[in-house]
């Protein structure tokens, strides 16, 4: 049975408030039958110093992405993950983390292309929880194992490639999400990232720029939702029937726009790019813009 | 040919199971001595090292032949903290020669990348290399 919902005034005003909860809700309903806190970190010790009471951890690295090969783990691998860390398919999944939520983005994300139906995002993550001035421990869970079924990857509907992506150009909004430095082709890597980076620099054609940034409020909570349209129906005039594909450079920060676009906006169809610019900027023949390149 | 401090630290993690390695990186966060008050009243003497995600600064200090290393790393970032932690305990008060001797990659063989993506790894042999080059600096003024 899913937990109830997070009524807060805020959140209803987004297409699907119930894929957001605030760090009160999450407080009052920690301990709810069916309900599971995952935290997920760009920094991989980040859990371990401390961490919302009862939260599982789940890394985007080594517990979401295959050992081996440059994909995410298989059904029978999501399926012993989600045991282990004591979620059932009807379990609530609330997800949270550092850096403005994007592994808890991409770990939401990824269980959708499982299709685990309720997922959520604590609004503000680590940060606002933290600055909350709410409790911390380092106590790790230890869940009974859960059942959990061995469901297919479903990797068409939001989850595109990069064959994909170059049928995509000329056909729909394509959202580059990274800095204007990386979009410009000025950098081939996120500032503070310069080891993720890649052969060639610059955008797939047709992208437009929409740092994934411009979507976050300071203390990491989503902006309201009339800021969120402003920018992305407005400015960027897509249209809520189109097909959208969003990259960034290894999926990570699309995926926090992702879920603007699909779980905040309402757009049906969006797509995340997973092998982005990691993979577009190192990929032969692909065609690349470039503003001022060979002039 | 790594320092034997730094060897033992090796070893330790290349032995130790997989959970055990993250407890350890996390202690070595942990362990991390505090930036000295000389230092935090001129923290633009350190460098900074801008290969890793989050700031990080260090110094090396000669005293006479052996070298000794000062880090500033956030607590919020307990990995690169960790590395800063590993290489203070590994090659501080180590010689000139045997910091300058330590392979860039020495950290490859501690079996983090199947903690660590791999890709981030790497800031800890960008840590060294702003370390020696600093070290060269200082032998040579």
């Amino acid at each position: 049975m899913p937990a109830p919902f997070d009524n807060d005034p805020k959140l209803a005003a987004y297409a699907h408030p119930e894929r957001l909860v605030t760090p009160q809700w999450l407080a009052d309903h920690a301990d709810d039958p069916g309900l599971v806190i995952a935290e997920s970190d760009e920094d991989v010790l980040l859990y371990d110093t401390g961490h919302i009471p009862g939260a599982v951890k789940i890394d985007w690295h080594a517990d979401l992405n295959d050992a081996v090969t440059r994909d995410y783990v298989d059904a029978d691998g999501f399926a012993r993950l989600m045991s282990a860390k004591g979620i059932s398919r009807d379990t609530t999944i609330v997800f949270y983390g550092d850096n403005f939520n994007w592994w808890a983005a991409y770990a939401l994300w990824v269980c959708s292309l499982f299709g685990h139906a309720d997922v959520r995002l604590l609004d503000g993550g680590r940060q606002r929880w933290i600055a909350e001035g709410r409790p911390i421990v380092t106590e790790v869970p230890a869940p009974a194992p859960a059942d959990y079924p061995v469901v297919p990857r479903d990797d068409a509907t939001i989850r595109a490639f990069k064959d994909d992506v170059l049928a995509h150009i000329g056909h729909g909004p394509l959202v580059d999400v990274r800095s204007p430095g990386e979009y410009s082709g000025e950098l081939t890597h996120m500032a503070d990232y310069p080891q993720e980076g890649a052969l060639r620099a610059g955008h797939i054609p047709t992208a437009q720029n929409v740092p994934w940034r411009r979507a976050a409020n300071e203390d990491g909570t989503f902006r309201a939702v009339g800021d969120l349209r402003a920018i992305y129906l407005d400015e960027l005039g897509i249209a809520p029937g189109d097909d959208v594909v969003a990259y960034c450079r290894i999926g990570e920060r699309s995926s926090h726009t992702w879920f603007v676009l699909t779980h905040l906006l309402g757009l049906p169809n969006v797509r995340n790019y997973d092998g982005s610019w990691v993979e577009w900027g190192n990929a032969v023949r692909v065609p690349i813009e470039r503003p001022g390149a060979g002039r | 040919m790594l320092p034997p401090e730094l060897e033992d630290i090796v070893e330790d993690f290349r032995l130790s199971p997989k959970q055990m390695r993250l407890q350890m990186l996390l202690d070595y966060s942990r362990s991390l001595p505090a930036l000295p008050a000389r230092y935090i009243n001129a923290h633009e003497t350190l460098e900074r090292v801008e290969e890793c995600q989050t700031p990080f600064f260090v110094a090396a200090e000669l005293d006479g032949d052996r070298v000794h290393l000062f880090f500033d790393a956030p607590p919020e970032a307990p990995t690169t903290r960790g590395y800063a932690g590993i290489l203070a305990a590994g090659l501080d008060g180590a010689t000139i020669e045997q910091v300058l001797e330590t392979p860039p990659d020495f950290a490859m063989s501690m079996g983090l990348g199947e903690l660590v993506s791999p890709l981030r790894l790497r800031g800890m042999s960008a840590i060294l290399a702003r370390i020696k080059r600093q070290v060269v600096a200082l032998s040579q003024s």
